[in-house]
């Protein structure tokens, strides 16, 4: 049964959200949390494994120090304290794809706590969220249900288990309850997981890759009555893995708390899952072990102690915070509010700094990125910066353009040259012959023949309908099949027929 | 009997160096002797004839062949040892004594394996347990208890009765057993052998089978102290695949075992580890040998370990708490027993439940539940939480003793062999075998057991326990070796000399 | 004596994945209550101000570096296993979801 639902608008008049994620990032060290098996995406089933991975009888952990620093750096980014003594600890419930039938954790002492990030919505307001903790953990294995109807876990006749994943590093971000979003709540759900994504990924310690479950976000979000302070009782929408599916779960959640409440009943306190293609949730079964996991101290770990000499040396080593590059390099190129988010928006930012450190002036550099190359990346279904056009390609190609000696229509054949792997954009142009024909002797031929064929166009621009001379220039540029520069062609037209432009 | 089977480690070593015998004569003797009484004895799970006489003979032909590679031989290689069957080895099945893991066979080696593996010591084969370790008398193993060579109608003790009684019954010179509250110690005392808990961290855990990780250790089991100090030196040393393992170097045993010594040594005896519950023949054992080392020049002193009469309960919370978890993996999923539940839906979650209710043993099962139960929401402060505060306790009791004292000692168990089946129907009553042992297990420190003579009451072995500070097992080996030089005086030979014939040679059989 | 009921050792026998007869049930309620009676007097020993010992021997910060090591061969991986497909490990259908 489908659920009941408000709209937005009057869920809003009504009620204030609250809300709550717990994003798990993967971590893109070499090897396992807690192995030496190689951390690894895509391999075939269960290579990347060794006894430790499969849990077997005699197995011991070691914890890896890249993926410690990882998380260190990630706490220190994300403005937490970073807990001089902290431990792990065993997180005890029964799953196929957890293959010691516990997770090694992190409970009482995680690794970092009390932080905060400030997220910077679409017109530039500024909401706080404050960090609760992160904390080390290990990813459990990949589970295929098969049979069914749907691949679905519901209905499956078995299931097919690859540990694979299991034993990759995590660190879980939970944050404090988020109060006070009001209507944006969707979009600061959205923007926060975002800003998440962008930090670990600044880092380096993540590859960040939503689709491939590297950021995985689970939503709670909480109604109380418009003016309350008391929360409501708290949804939790699990694996919510696309930045547009965090907006749309928080967004459909909040409108079914407020239908619940305001039929004058009570929100269960329950996982939900959300399912893209209908853009709604839908209540999971409650786990039967969910009320006891029987934490303890992991006794085949030591304790781990963060000297501030260690935390001080990879305070050291972190990146320039997103946004505050942003902000300076915003500054430094001097383009307006709409012309950087969008720069932002397509991710091309990275790239556009390259260029200009390349050679390029700001303004070339975003007209190359944002005018040729997003539109093809978006056509190819790839991100611009993986289309193969290197800073150096745009500089070289913004250098023929500007020296006259491509017009902007070659200067797009040569670009897609360079991407289909033709070379240099010059061997491009060479290859492809694309030479802009700016000897003035073939051209007025081109314009003779062009004004005889529409003399009654060649009339009207001599009354001074001067608007008129692009079909004849239309006529030019098509004898010469496109490679004339169109300015001289225009001036050449003008002047042969004796009127001022 | 065959002096072959008769000989410690370290005169096997002898004869071999100097090639008077062949490591393939050695180890078929012990195969000879394995198939003789076994049978009665019940010690092993697994015998590992082929890969032990081809072990053997590789040790043969490399000695034959004499130069530096005859030379760069282990001081053991060639003597063969058996192994609990709760270490993995590759190419032989590793049970724990539980149906949940019958016919599993490891694709890797524990450490202590790949060590004995390049050091060349024959594996003659797998010894019975109590399933997963968890018992005092090797009965709550799943396939059939061992019994004790000194009398086949007693249990061996356990969880590792099985080395101790393939090493009583000359099935083997050597074995690796595990302690975690007395697992190698008890059977020691009861079957008239030598067995030791080296410090926590020691020896590498990696490969053992966890039963309770902060408690589990792997040991030397032997008939006499030099060969559990070759054997110690031989298994330990830092592992970087066990984060507990310690870096500390632990390879002036052996040295401390030929140089045993008690002249002005301060021998603590534990106030508490005595009088009620100890049976007569056990307490007098206990103090003519300490009688001997005061002769000896040790200075004798009374200690107190307040404590200690809280360590049985928090072993008892500690260690199925960590079992509970330790044992979730056994689930019917990636290796071991699978069971269908025999109506209603198949689903995951109750073929899980049917496989570890046929898979685990009743004992399993209490300690998974008490376990389970301790840990969980409610209960965790009073009991788990308790008990790691009580270890705390214990080990200031040990602190403070070891400022009187430079080592310490006791009974190792309260009583000598009991009747098998006598306590089966009474956990509780099992559980205080390990009244002794187990404080050792809960700080970490080491622990030794040495055949200290027979109890008047009923002629069966007495363990007499030494316990040193943490890192010290040096101490053990020091103070051991002249206590075992001087018990042997008396008896004029070993304590084992006095076993009853065992097999054929019962009925006046070949010799 | 310590409160155990039937219903308790269910629940934990649940939690536990061990299926347990009505039998079973009564008999570990028993035993697990006369258990708990022995150990409990740990719960009075020690005050607050007594801190938890969770190891043996104190040790701190043991790491292993980033470094690949050895791998099983998927047929190693699978060798134990009581039922596989496709080089992977075979379960029957899940009840609860993740």
């Amino acid at each position: 049964m489908a659920d009941q639902i408000l709209s937005f608008d009057e869920a809003m008049e009504q009620f204030d959200p609250v809300l709550g994620f717990e994003v798990h990032v993967e971590l893109n060290t070499k090897t396992k949390m807690f192995s030496s098996a190689p951390n690894a995406f895509g391999d075939d089933p269960n290579t990347n494994v060794n006894e430790v991975d499969l849990g077997m009888p005699g197995v011991l952990p070691v914890v890896n120090k890249a993926a410690v620093e990882s998380s260190i750096k990630i706490g220190l980014a994300l403005n937490c304290e970073i807990a001089e003594s902290c431990r792990f600890a065993r997180k005890n419930y029964f799953y196929p794809d957890t293959p010691k039938n516990f997770q090694t954790s992190q409970y009482d002492e995680p690794i970092a706590h009390d932080g905060w990030i400030d997220i910077e919505l679409e017109d530039g307001e500024v909401f706080r969220v404050e960090i609760e903790r992160a904390h080390m953990e290990e990813d459990a294995g990949k589970l295929t249900h098969m049979g069914g109807a749907t691949g679905r876990i519901q209905g499956a006749d078995y299931s097919l288990v690859d540990y694979n994943r299991a034993g990759v590093p995590l660190v879980e971000i939970v944050t404090k309850p988020i109060v006070g979003a009001g209507r944006r709540a969707p979009e600061l759900a959205r923007a926060y997981v975002s800003a998440i994504r962008e930090i670990v990924k600044n880092l380096g310690v993540s590859d960040a890759r939503m689709e491939r479950g590297n950021v995985r976000c689970d939503a709670n979000v909480s109604l109380m009555p418009k003016g309350a302070d008391k929360f409501g009782i708290r949804s939790e929408t699990k694996n919510v893995n696309s930045l547009r599916s965090v907006e749309h779960a928080v967004r459909f959640e909040i409108q079914r708390h407020a239908a619940v409440l305001a039929a004058g009943e009570k929100v269960t306190q329950e996982t939900r899952h959300w399912h893209e293609d209908t853009r709604t949730t839908t209540a999971g079964r409650p786990k039967s072990d969910a009320d006891d996991y029987r934490y303890f101290p992991e006794p085949d770990l030591v304790p781990l102690v963060a000297t501030r000499e260690w935390v001080e040396s990879l305070r050291a080593q972190l990146p320039e915070p997103p946004a505050e590059r942003r902000k300076r390099l915003k500054t430094a190129w001097g383009y307006s509010d709409p012309e950087f988010r969008d720069v932002v928006n397509a991710g091309v930012m990275d790239a556009i700094e390259e260029t200009i450190a390349a050679g390029a002036t700001p303004a070339a550099a975003r007209k190359w990125w944002m005018g040729e190359i997003v539109g093809r990346a978006k056509v190819a279904d790839v991100d611009p910066a993986d289309l193969g056009v290197s800073p150096e390609a745009i500089v070289e190609l913004n250098g023929l353009v500007e020296g006259g000696k491509l017009n902007n229509k070659m200067a797009g054949q040569v670009l897609d040259g360079v991407i289909a792997g033709e070379g240099t954009p010059t061997q491009v142009m060479e290859s492809r012959g694309l030479v802009l024909v700016s000897d003035d002797g073939p051209l007025l031929e081109a314009i003779d023949a062009a004004l005889a064929a529409q003399p009654d166009v060649a009339d009207k621009i001599r009354g001074g309908k001067v608007q008129a001379v692009g079909a004849i220039v239309g006529g030019v540029m098509k004898a010469t099949r496109g490679q004339a520069d169109a300015g001289r062609v225009r001036e050449l037209i003008l002047e042969k027929l004796g009127v001022n432009a | 009997m065959n002096e072959l089977i008769t000989s410690t480690a370290t005169q096997l070593a002898e004869k071999l160096s100097t090639k008077e015998v062949s490591s393939e004569e050695v180890t078929q003797a012990h195969l000879d002797r394995i198939a003789e009484v076994d049978e009665e004895v019940h010690a092993f799970l697994h015998v590992n004839t082929e890969e032990a006489l081809a072990v053997a003979r590789e040790v043969d032909s490399l000695r034959a062949a004499g130069g530096d590679d005859a030379a760069a031989l282990h001081p053991l290689a060639g003597v063969p040892i058996a192994i609990k069957d709760l270490i993995v080895t590759v190419g032989q099945p590793t049970t724990a004594g539980s149906r949940i893991l019958e016919g599993w066979k490891s694709p890797y080696d524990a450490t202590v394996i790949r060590k004995i593996r390049a050091a060349k010591l024959p594996m003659l084969g797998k010894t019975n347990l109590d399933e997963f370790a968890m018992g005092s008398s090797t009965e709550h193993s799943a396939f059939g208890p061992t019994r004790n060579p000194w009398d086949l109608d007693r249990i061996p003790g356990g969880s590792g009765g099985g080395s101790a009684a393939a090493v009583a019954a000359f099935e083997a010179p050597l074995a690796l057993g595990t302690d975690t509250g007395g697992s190698i110690r008890q059977p020691g005392a009861v079957t008239g052998t030598v067995g030791v808990k080296p410090t926590y961290g020691a020896v590498s855990r990696y490969g053992a089978i966890a039963m309770a990780s902060s408690l589990d250790q792997i040991g030397p089991v032997s008939r006499s102290i030099l060969d559990a100090a070759l054997l110690q030196e031989l298994i330990g040393g830092h592992d970087p695949f066990d984060s507990t393992s310690l870096t500390d170097s632990f390879d002036n045993l052996a040295e401390a075992a030929r140089n045993g010594s008690v002249d002005g040594v301060r021998i603590g005896i534990v106030k508490e580890l005595g009088g009620e519950g100890f049976q007569a023949g056990v307490e007098a054992r206990f103090r003519d040998a300490v009688e001997l080392l005061r002769g000896a020049g040790a200075e004798i002193v009374e200690v107190s370990c307040p404590n200690f009469k809280y360590a049985l309960g928090a072993y008892y919370l500690i260690m199925p708490s960590e079992v509970s978890s330790n044992l979730a993996k056994f689930d019917g999923v990636r290796y071991g027993l699978r069971v269908l539940p025999k109506d209603g839906p198949l689903t995951i979650e109750r073929v899980m439940g049917a496989t570890r209710a046929a898979g685990f043993g009743d004992e399993a099962k209490r300690r998974i539940i008490l376990g389970t139960y301790a840990l969980s929401a409610g209960y965790y402060d009073a009991y788990y939480g308790s008990a790691q505060k009580v270890r705390t306790l214990i080990q200031r009791d040990f602190d403070a003793a070891f400022e009187k004292a430079d080592i310490l000692i006791s009974p190792t168990a309260p009583t000598t062999a009991f009747p098998l089946g006598e306590k089966l129907d009474d956990p509780l009553a099992m559980y205080l075998n390990d009244v002794a042992t187990i404080p050792a297990n809960l700080a970490g420190v080491p622990g030794l057991s040495l055949p200290g003579g027979l109890a008047d009451e009923d002629g069966l072995p007495v363990g007499v326990q030494l316990l040193a500070p943490a890192r010290e097992d040096a101490r053990l080996y020091k103070v051991g070796a002249v206590l075992e030089s001087l018990l042997e005086a008396q008896w004029g030979g070993p304590l084992l000399a006095k076993a009853p014939v065992l097999g054929t040679e019962k009925t006046g059989g070949v010799k | 004596m310590a409160e155990i009921t039937r219903d308790d050792v269910a629940h934990l026998a649940q939690l536990a994945r061990i299926e347990m007869s009505a039998e079973e049930l009564d008999r570990m309620a028993g035993e697990l209550a006369h258990i708990v009676d022995a150990v409990k007097s740990v719960s009075e020993v020690a005050g607050p101000d007594v801190p938890a010992t969770s190891h043996p021997i104190a040790l701190s910060n043991v790491f292993r570096e980033d470094v690949v090591g050895h791998v099983l061969t998927p047929e190693e991986a699978l060798s134990g296993a009581p039922d596989a497909e496709d080089s992977r490990f075979k379960v029957p259908a899940i009840l609860d979801e993740e």
